[in-house]
């Protein structure tokens, strides 16, 4: 992993780090609790430089660019629904070559290209893209904003949503317990890319999550960030629980917090002083309530032993370093 | 520039992919992102090639498909420099999604497109599916009926899209394989003159301006979807003028004149075809024949500038003949051809009423020889001797099996 000449910020607390000069306005459509909003901030302030963002088409890009409005303060594009990689691929590519032709202005540091997309977009339909970018190599970094469901168009499942919950496209019901397919490992499968720094984040836990921006901010090439968001309106918590929610997904180890560095070592950057079972993880959340019913609680324990062998996995990795 | 210059001979001999390679090295591309596919990828293989051997400043994106080859061209452009790609049929079909949206986010953008024929059946050559496939995507769409027109039509694509009354993406046309790949006599300009005449791009709303944030490519719904829509078929409608601007300023320094509409032996003719591409060029020999031969003035009509549709030019050039056919290469998919529509369209409301034929031809890239248009030309004298058009107004034509024929309004 090479390291770019950078100018990082310093961020002494979580009130500096909040009140810092913010190129993502506060006036926006997202939901009250909805953690996108978070998990933008956190990597907008991550950083003094100047910055250029794509979002892909979602509840991102949908409730915060409405024509006339913007909630933007620094460049940002939309293209569609899949490109959002590589249309920061190109702005990339095209500052490279202005700065090489001298038409960009050299006494300033070079700009952070950063690309958002939802799961769908990440996932699913813009895979191709990711994988295209990350392939060639392009000095970016991609957020996965991480709900787990197309929420932007009413709560279907995508590659991201994880087996037992309930989708308006699989939906539980007398005949089905909702999702019948396991989440997509979408970390391991940009680690294997060869990507320079790959890393799973989560807004409430800030400092893990600024460090890893940091980090990857000031590494060379494409960089891979996925970013769990709590979804009020989809995961069907209360708009006030966001934080709790999510506290319990990284204490649970659903959403374990590592980094991966040149697809090779992996490092558990955040460990639970008091593992919170899955079982009330999935509990806090109504996507799930059906599984609490008699003839469904096996996949309860099924998602423990699941959570359990994954959490053994990652740290024999760390421990091996490969 | 700090890439090599290019030594090039008065009159090279080039196809039509080399002369879109040499028009984007010559027009200083700062980024290419393209993806290969037949009958288009030599023009980013010659360009690979320039790039390889230092010719070329910018950077070379191969994607990993042609939608990602569009999006990559879009996200470069709104950062603020000039980009181009080449596509055909297929590449074509899946990037349609980011035409739109080049368009409609005001991106100079110049595509190469080679034309093909759409699967299915797969097919390789020549005909004029994708290009009608972007009728409506809000493109400026210029054609070139052979190598050198393509050189010009290319370079003269990336004036026409960063000119600041347009800003609107480019295509530059040409048939795949009839011009794609026939190398002919091409006269270059040389890579001083010809970068002279491309110009500095021209920054507007650059992501790279940090002096001055924008917000591209954002969401309007029914309180101003219409008004953005509005002004972008207006800018696109404004683009004629611009086209003619730059075609009478390449002419100054050329010699070679273009027009929006291109016609031949029109001055007395009495018939005559409307079509695109390198049937233009054969159909300057057939009349060219069948005058001598049999007496028969007839002449062609081409639409060089295919959008913004030059409707007022199209109807004046057809006002005297009595006999018209509408020569649609692709598969019209249950109606008329685009062009019968398009010239009816144009003439419906002039005083010239002549009889309108619709001929689908050369699908899949079948041949229409000099032979062939004789007897489309000597038809159509038939039909306006008689007044009438024999048989029905929707004809294929060159394919084998019983006569297919459509629609008949004769009698109403």
């Amino acid at each position: 992993m090479s390291t770019l000449q950078n100018t990082q910020k310093e961020i002494k607390n979580l009130k500096s780090f909040s009140t810092a000069a913010e190129r993502f306005e506060g006036s926006h459509l997202l939901c009250p609790g909805c953690a996108h909003s978070i998990i933008v901030r956190e990597v907008l302030n991550a950083t003094n430089d100047n910055l250029v963002v794509a979002a892909s088409t979602g509840c991102l890009e949908v409730c915060t660019a409405i024509y006339p409005h913007t909630s933007w303060d620094c460049s940002w594009i939309h293209i569609g629904f899949e490109n959002s990689s590589t249309a920061i691929a190109g702005a990339e590519t095209m500052h490279k070559v202005l700065k090489r032709k001298g038409r960009m202005n050299s006494d300033e540091p070079d700009p952070k290209f950063v690309a958002f997309g939802g799961d769908g977009s990440t996932y699913d339909i813009g895979f191709q893209w990711i994988s295209g970018c990350f392939e060639r190599g392009h000095n970016m970094m991609y957020v996965c904003l991480d709900n787990e469901v197309y929420a932007n168009t009413g709560g279907q499942r995508s590659s991201s949503t994880p087996i037992g919950s309930s989708t308006t496209t699989a939906p539980a019901g007398s005949h089905s317990y909702g999702e019948k397919r396991q989440k997509k490992d979408i970390v391991s499968i940009m680690a294997a890319h060869g990507s320079p720094y790959v890393a799973q984040v989560a807004p409430n836990k800030w400092k893990d999550m600024v460090k890893k921006i940091q980090r990857g901010f000031a590494t060379e090439g494409p960089v891979f960030i996925n970013a769990m968001s709590a979804c009020t309106t989809e995961w069907k918590f209360a708009p006030n629980q966001t934080i709790e929610v999510s506290d319990l997904a990284v204490d649970s180890l659903v959403f374990p917090l590592y980094e991966i560095i040149d697809g090779k070592e992996l490092n558990i950057t955040y460990r639970p002083k008091n593992v919170v079972p899955v079982r009330d993880y999935l509990g806090a959340q109504p996507r799930f309530k059906h599984l609490f019913k008699p003839e469904n609680e096996y996949l309860i324990d099924e998602w423990q032993k699941r959570i359990d062998a994954r959490w053994e996995f990652l740290q024999k990795r760390e421990e091996i370093k490969l | 520039m700090n890439s090599r210059k290019m030594e090039l001979n008065k009159v090279e001999v080039w196809d039509g992919n080399m002369a879109n390679s040499q028009a984007f090295r010559q027009a200083d591309v700062d980024v290419v992102a393209a993806y290969p596919i037949t009958p288009s990828t030599a023009t980013v293989e010659n360009y690979a090639m320039f790039h390889a051997n230092g010719y070329i400043d910018g950077e070379v994106i191969m994607t990993e498909s042609e939608h990602a080859a569009m999006s990559g061209c879009i996200g470069a452009g709104a950062a603020g420099g000039r980009v181009a790609t080449a596509t055909s049929s297929q590449g074509l079909a899946l990037m349609i999604e980011t035409l739109y949206q080049a368009s409609g986010m005001r991106i100079p953008v110049v595509l190469c497109l080679v034309n093909r024929a759409l699967a299915a059946p797969l097919n390789v050559n020549g005909d004029h599916s994708d290009l009608y496939l972007t009728r409506d995507a809000g493109w400026v769409s210029i054609d070139a009926f052979s190598p050198q027109q393509a050189y010009d039509m290319t370079l003269m694509s990336f004036r026409i899209s960063e000119h600041l009354d347009v800003r609107l993406p480019v295509i530059s046309n040409q048939d795949g394989f009839m011009t794609s790949h026939t190398a002919q006599n091409v006269h270059p300009l040389d890579d001083d003159t010809a970068s002279k005449f491309v110009g500095e791009y021209k920054q507007v709303n650059a992501l790279l301006n940090f002096e001055k944030p924008v917000t591209h490519g954002v969401q309007t719904e029914q309180d101003w979807h219409f008004e953005h829509k509005a002004k972008q078929h207006a800018a696109l409608m404004g683009a004629k003028k611009v086209v003619k601007e730059i075609f009478a300023e390449f002419k100054e320094l050329t010699g070679r004149e273009y027009k929006v509409v291109e016609s031949y032996g029109m001055e007395d003719a009495e018939v005559a075809i409307v079509c695109l591409g390198s049937t233009y060029e054969t159909a300057i020999v057939a009349i060219d024949e069948i005058k001598k031969e049999e007496g028969i003035n007839v002449g062609v009509v081409a639409p060089r500038l295919f959008r913004p549709f030059p409707l007022e030019e199209v109807a004046a050039e057809l006002q005297t003949v009595k006999a018209i056919a509408c020569m649609d290469r692709s598969a019209p998919g249950g109606t008329v051809g685009t062009l019968y529509n398009e010239i009816s369209g144009a003439l419906i409301n002039t005083p010239a009423r002549p009889l309108v034929t619709n001929l689908i031809y050369g699908l899949g890239g079948r041949d229409m020889t000099v032979a062939g248009l004789k007897d489309i030309f000597r038809q159509l004298d038939k039909d306006a001797k008689a007044g009438k058009i024999s048989g029905n107004i929707q004809k294929l034509v060159g394919v084998r099996g019983p006569e297919l024929s459509f629609y008949n309004v004769q009698g109403l």
